[in-house]
């Protein structure tokens, strides 16, 4: 370890002369959006799945969606997102004649594959809601639609906070992966240090407290969203 | 108003209603007395499509509405229902669970005149001058179909005596308050009728006499009242007719003193003396 001041050194050389900070920012910049476009495609997609699996089910159309539905989860729960990543962007895209980045396809396959998962985690959500709360919507004359939007929903969405928020964090630490497609991460970058130096401690090590420092301002973040959302209990 | 004829229930193969048929007119209040597990709750489930119907009609004011076709939500909004566990929207404050539905059936009929005045005014482009429809007159905003919504819900909440909990969350009321506002709320949007599902049957002694006061204050308003209830003396003094249930069949339908000093069924003379003799 004698030599780890000089490594140090290194890595600060490369970092900041020879253009390691603009790597750095971009892939920081690379993973927090596809990490947040992912989680918003997610919810959006995960909230349709669980309403629609809530749904009572007498008639045809809503029992065909929910097949639709049940297949679509066990394909993106039972394939690993790298498949699913060099499918879109080696397979499926090509064929359909769509040119994209590897961040784009990153994003999309992100949203495609949380949202198979938040669509679980918002069902269990939806159905801790008292059905009491849906009944007494439709009582005063509220469609199925708008009482499950402005009242089960949100109630929902604050009991499985804790939940979304691990959703969010284990999307953030699986963009490392996006670097098969081609997306530049922070794995990219902190790599192009490491071989431009041929020294790879100091990178990675700062790579883990990077990644560490952005699970920890996102706990903060949830906590905060937690207490704003908790004013509805017996509080004041 | 509300003719119920052969209304029936099934639940897989268990048969709950077997066929109801009673007519209820505007200003009746009609309680629906019956041992547990007869089919009083699900009856009244029924009359407002909570529960389908699996045969027979609820006509209300004229239109058949156990008919899957019909949009059952334009219905429910004349008919209002008070539940046995409240089921105030816990995500909202007081005064926004009763202005919850005048507000946003006011927004939704706002929205469908822009639209179709934004229609108008495009298709008039290709009119000619002598043919340009005239728009549709929108009198109100968003915002005072909210502040007239906030003020009626305020002067309901005035009237039992909440009005400085308008703005708390319901988690904070006591069961009894609770019910008042559950029971305001679905007078919110002026209904022809009320559904009472056991609303005293979670409350705490102490507090089902506020309840039943704010009832009789609307019975003799002259609202129209359907009431699935334990509570005899309310049925004796309130009701001006009694249904009595058992195995998914109407037994007895009687004005009280005839229900309570001369009745006619075995069963429900057998149901009599039990109940009658605890109290």
């Amino acid at each position: 370890m004698g030599n780890f001041g000089q490594k140090i050194d290194k890595f600060i050389e490369i970092f900041l002369e020879q253009n390691g900070y603009v790597k750095v920012l971009e892939g920081l910049q690379n993973t927090l959006l596809i990490a947040v476009a992912g989680l918003i495609i997610g919810i959006l997609i995960g909230t349709l799945i669980a309403t629609v699996r809530v749904i009572p089910k007498y008639k045809m159309f809503p029992r065909i969606l929910n097949g639709f539905c049940s297949f679509y989860v066990g394909l993106f729960r039972g394939t690993p997102m790298v498949v699913q990543l060099l499918v879109f962007y080696y397979v499926l895209l090509p064929i359909m004649g769509l040119k994209t980045t590897g961040v784009q396809v990153s994003m999309l396959v992100f949203g495609l594959n949380s949202g198979a998962y938040i669509s679980e985690i918002m069902r269990s959500g939806i159905q801790s809601v008292d059905s009491g709360q849906l009944e007494a919507g439709r009582a005063v004359g509220l469609s199925f639609g708008t009482s499950m939007c402005k009242i089960v929903i949100p109630q929902a969405v604050k009991n499985i906070l804790p939940t979304l928020g691990n959703e969010f964090i284990s999307l953030i630490k699986e963009t490392s992966v996006v670097s098969f497609v081609g997306a530049a991460d922070l794995y990219v970058a902190f790599s192009y240090i490491g071989s431009n130096s041929y020294e790879f401690m100091v990178p990675y090590l700062v790579m883990a407290l990077i990644y560490i420092l952005i699970v920890l301002l996102i706990s903060l973040g949830i906590k905060l969203l937690e207490r704003r959302f908790s004013k509805s209990d017996r509080r004041n | 108003m509300i003719d119920v004829i052969d209304l029936k229930k099934n639940y897989g193969g268990h048969e709950v209603l077997k066929g109801i048929n009673v007519t209820i007119n505007r200003g009746d209040i009609v309680v629906v007395l019956g041992p547990s597990g007869s089919g009083k709750s699900t009856f009244l489930r029924c009359l407002n499509c909570m529960e389908d119907p699996s045969s027979g009609k609820v006509v209300f004011n004229g239109v058949d509405i156990a008919d899957m076709s019909v949009n059952i939500n334009i219905h429910r909004r004349r008919m209002g229902m008070v539940f046995q566990h409240f089921n105030l929207f816990n995500n909202k404050t007081v005064v926004q669970n009763i202005m919850m539905a005048p507000v946003y059936v006011q927004c939704q009929e706002l929205r469908r005149a822009k639209r179709s005045n934004m229609r108008t005014l495009l298709l008039n482009l290709f009119r000619g001058a002598s043919k340009k429809v005239p728009l549709e007159e929108i009198s109100v905003s968003k915002k005072q179909i909210i502040a007239q919504a906030r003020k009626q819900a305020l002067d309901l909440l005035k009237r039992i005596g909440l009005e400085d909990k308008a703005d708390v969350y319901p988690s904070t009321l006591s069961g009894g308050q609770k019910q008042r506002v559950a029971i305001i709320r679905s007078m919110a949007m002026n209904p022809d009728v009320i559904l009472f599902d056991e609303p005293t049957s979670a409350l705490d002694p102490e507090m089902v006499g506020e309840v039943l006061d704010l009832m009789k204050a609307l019975a003799l308003e002259g609202m129209t009242m359907i009431i699935v209830t334990h509570e005899m003396g309310f049925a004796k003094e309130v009701a001006n007719r009694i249904l009595f249930m058992d195995d998914g069949v109407i037994l007895e339908s009687a004005p009280p003193e005839e229900f309570f000093s001369h009745p006619k069924h075995p069963r429900l003379k057998d149901f009599l003396s039990k109940v009658l003799s605890i109290e």
